[in-house]
């Protein structure tokens, strides 16, 4: 088990260099650099020695592979950079910016496995009735609603409805004051969860009624276990693999910023934060944010794989 | 005999329920997108009629207007246009190159391989609308940067999906049989690999569409696709924000449109799967 994780581990560095090699120079392939991005058109007032010392200043003046090595260097010893804009370093603005988006992304996942999975078992169990008419019904129209549009029409009922604005004030972190806080994330976290709730559906009741058809299954039921001991203990627990891939994915795309919740619903947390570092060329933001993305996601990669072996004895990573 | 085995897929997917709903949507979807291209919409999509702004839908207005009193239905169609202009092309594009990488990589192997997939494998590192987002940073926005950055994003999975199955019908007797007749790899992957792997990526092909269909709605409503006063389902969508109350038409029809475009694409996908890969059949 440790040679794999430690292999696994060791596997994350070429990927790692790859995504800061293509975000590094992804970036300098931008018309314009960071100062133009800094000043607007203030640059243009700029004289040319002022120029050269602020490209000095910022180390814009080195060859593009002389910056990344040092940028590299720097990451390793945790310093993702500086934010001219924001007047702070990467690091400390990925510190403040993360928690929202962890939290989100946790009760996203939370609201999609509470909805997602009964809804799926009982659309499985009872194949082919009613309720899994029902069933389907609910995941091909949550698979064709895109979150942004469930959002707009949350916003549209909350507001039309129950003159509620859920856009309003600032946001409060969950130690400041924690009734704020679940009321200014809960709605973003229906969205979200609502919209991956039928992709959670969907897999749990197609993965449930291949599992169901197995052997395995048949053996207990003719053991004479109880069907619903069946079902949770042998069917579901084997059913759950693919489905936690799935919730792999999305925790992955999920902490990477959950860029339109994000914007609609004003919070500041990952996601907007590298919208806005995109759209003022923040070199160093960017690139922090995404190296920072692409971990979470490879980290979340590891973590799914380890799960399997604890739900599935078959799979082994012993050496 | 290929002809006749196209027709069986096709009446195949016919007689299947998801898969008839599907073409229906899809067809339906085509035809709004060409009528607007061969000037069959009511209005103009970007023409702005001033006394007649924020109009509910009534006969002049099938679908009412806008702030700017543009004819929301003629914009719909306009919306159809480019979102249909989009995944076209950017699934055209991710498919040939992703496949092309997928089957080369499987079947040559090796190093190659290993070089091939560690790339894709940096791709995978970011989520999909990171990743346009990065690319439309470096290109610019615009209707033809978006193509190009849904297909960046969609490649390595059309990559990954070919490779698999390559791997399997590599080796099988017809293949080596092809190898030992002295065909050449290009000849061999062409005429033999390439046709026994296409199931899969048919119905790849189809889910992505959707896709497409949704991140290009997504890029728009961020205002980083589709540039106003040029009309997408997601421009309408985002512009209709703060006006829904007054004006609930503005918001109504883009979601109806994005909806059911995406469902049919996605019925259409589900559809294929079920007539081209009969181990799926059962799980339906």
């Amino acid at each position: 088990m440790t040679t794999y994780l430690f292999k696994r581990f060791l596997s994350f560095i070429p990927t790692l260099i790859g995504v800061s090699l293509v975000v590094f120079f992804a970036i300098r392939l931008i018309p314009g650099d960071a100062i133009i991005a800094t000043l607007g058109t203030e640059a243009g007032m700029l004289t040319e020695t002022q120029r050269i010392a602020l490209k000095k200043y910022y180390g814009l003046d080195k060859p593009a592979i002389q910056q990344y090595f040092i940028w590299g260097a720097g990451t390793l010893t945790g310093n993702l950079g500086f934010s001219v804009r924001h007047g702070k370093p990467v690091t400390q603005l990925i510190r403040e910016r993360f928690p929202l988006t962890l939290e989100l992304t946790i009760l996203a996942v939370i609201i999609s496995l509470l909805i997602g999975i009964p809804i799926g078992l009982l659309s499985a169990i009872h194949q082919n009735s009613f309720i899994d008419i029902l069933g389907r019904l609910f995941s091909l129209i949550g698979l064709a609603l895109p979150n942004f549009l469930i959002a707009t029409l949350i916003i549209y009922v909350l507001s039309v409805y129950f003159h509620i604005l859920p856009t309003s004030g600032d946001y409060a972190s969950f130690l400041q004051d924690p009734v704020k806080n679940i009321q200014q994330l809960i709605f973003p976290a229906i969205t979200l969860g609502f919209a991956f709730s039928a992709s959670v559906m969907r897999m749990t009741r197609s993965s449930m009624l291949e599992v169901l058809n197995q052997d395995f299954v048949r053996t207990a039921r003719s053991k004479g276990l109880v069907e619903r001991r069946v079902i949770i203990r042998h069917a579901f627990r084997n059913a759950l693999i693919p489905v936690i891939t799935l919730i792999g994915v999305e925790i992955g795309y999920l902490l990477g910023g959950a860029f339109i919740i994000e914007q609609i619903f004003a919070l500041p947390g990952l996601g907007r934060l590298i919208i806005n570092a995109v759209s003022q060329r923040e070199y160093a933001l960017v690139q922090g944010s995404a190296l920072f993305i692409a971990l979470n996601v490879l980290t979340i990669n590891l973590l799914v794989d380890l799960l399997y072996a604890a739900l599935d004895p078959r799979i082994s990573y012993e050496s | 005999m290929k002809a006749k085995t196209k027709d069986n897929i096709f009446i195949k997917l016919l007689s299947n329920p998801s898969g008839l709903i599907g073409i229906i949507i899809v067809t339906s979807y085509f035809l709004v997108a060409l009528s607007y291209s061969f000037g069959l919409s009511p209005f103009p999509a970007a023409e702005q009629h001033v006394i007649d702004r924020l109009q509910a839908p009534s006969s002049k207005y099938l679908m009412g207007t806008d702030l700017f009193g543009r004819d929301i239905a003629s914009r719909i169609m306009e919306g159809a246009k480019n979102s249909l202009y989009v995944a076209l092309i950017s699934v055209f594009l991710a498919s040939v190159v992703g496949i092309f990488l997928g089957v080369i990589s499987g079947f040559i192997g090796g190093h190659l391989d290993n070089l091939i997939m560690r790339i894709m494998d940096i791709f995978f590192a970011f989520p999909a609308l990171l990743l346009a987002l990065l690319v439309i940073t470096v290109l610019g926005t615009g209707l033809n940067n978006a193509v190009l950055a849904i297909a960046i994003v969609y490649t390595p999975i059309f990559a990954r999906v070919a490779r698999g199955p390559v791997l399997a019908v590599k080796e099988m007797d017809f293949v080596q049989a092809g190898r030992g007749l002295g065909a050449s790899s290009a000849r061999l992957m062409l005429k033999h690999i390439l046709p026994n792997i296409l199931a899969p990526l048919i119905v790849q092909i189809s889910l992505a569409l959707s896709w497409s269909l949704l991140t290009e709605a997504s890029l728009s409503f961020l205002g980083l696709g589709v540039q106003p006063p040029a009309a997408s389902w997601g421009v309408m969508l985002s512009e209709s924000r703060g006006l829904a109350e007054r004006a609930p038409w503005l918001m109504m029809f883009p979601a109806i449109a994005i909806s059911l475009g995406v469902l049919g694409f996605n019925l259409l996908g589900d559809g294929l799967r079920d007539v081209l890969d009969p181990r799926m059949r059962s799980r339906k």
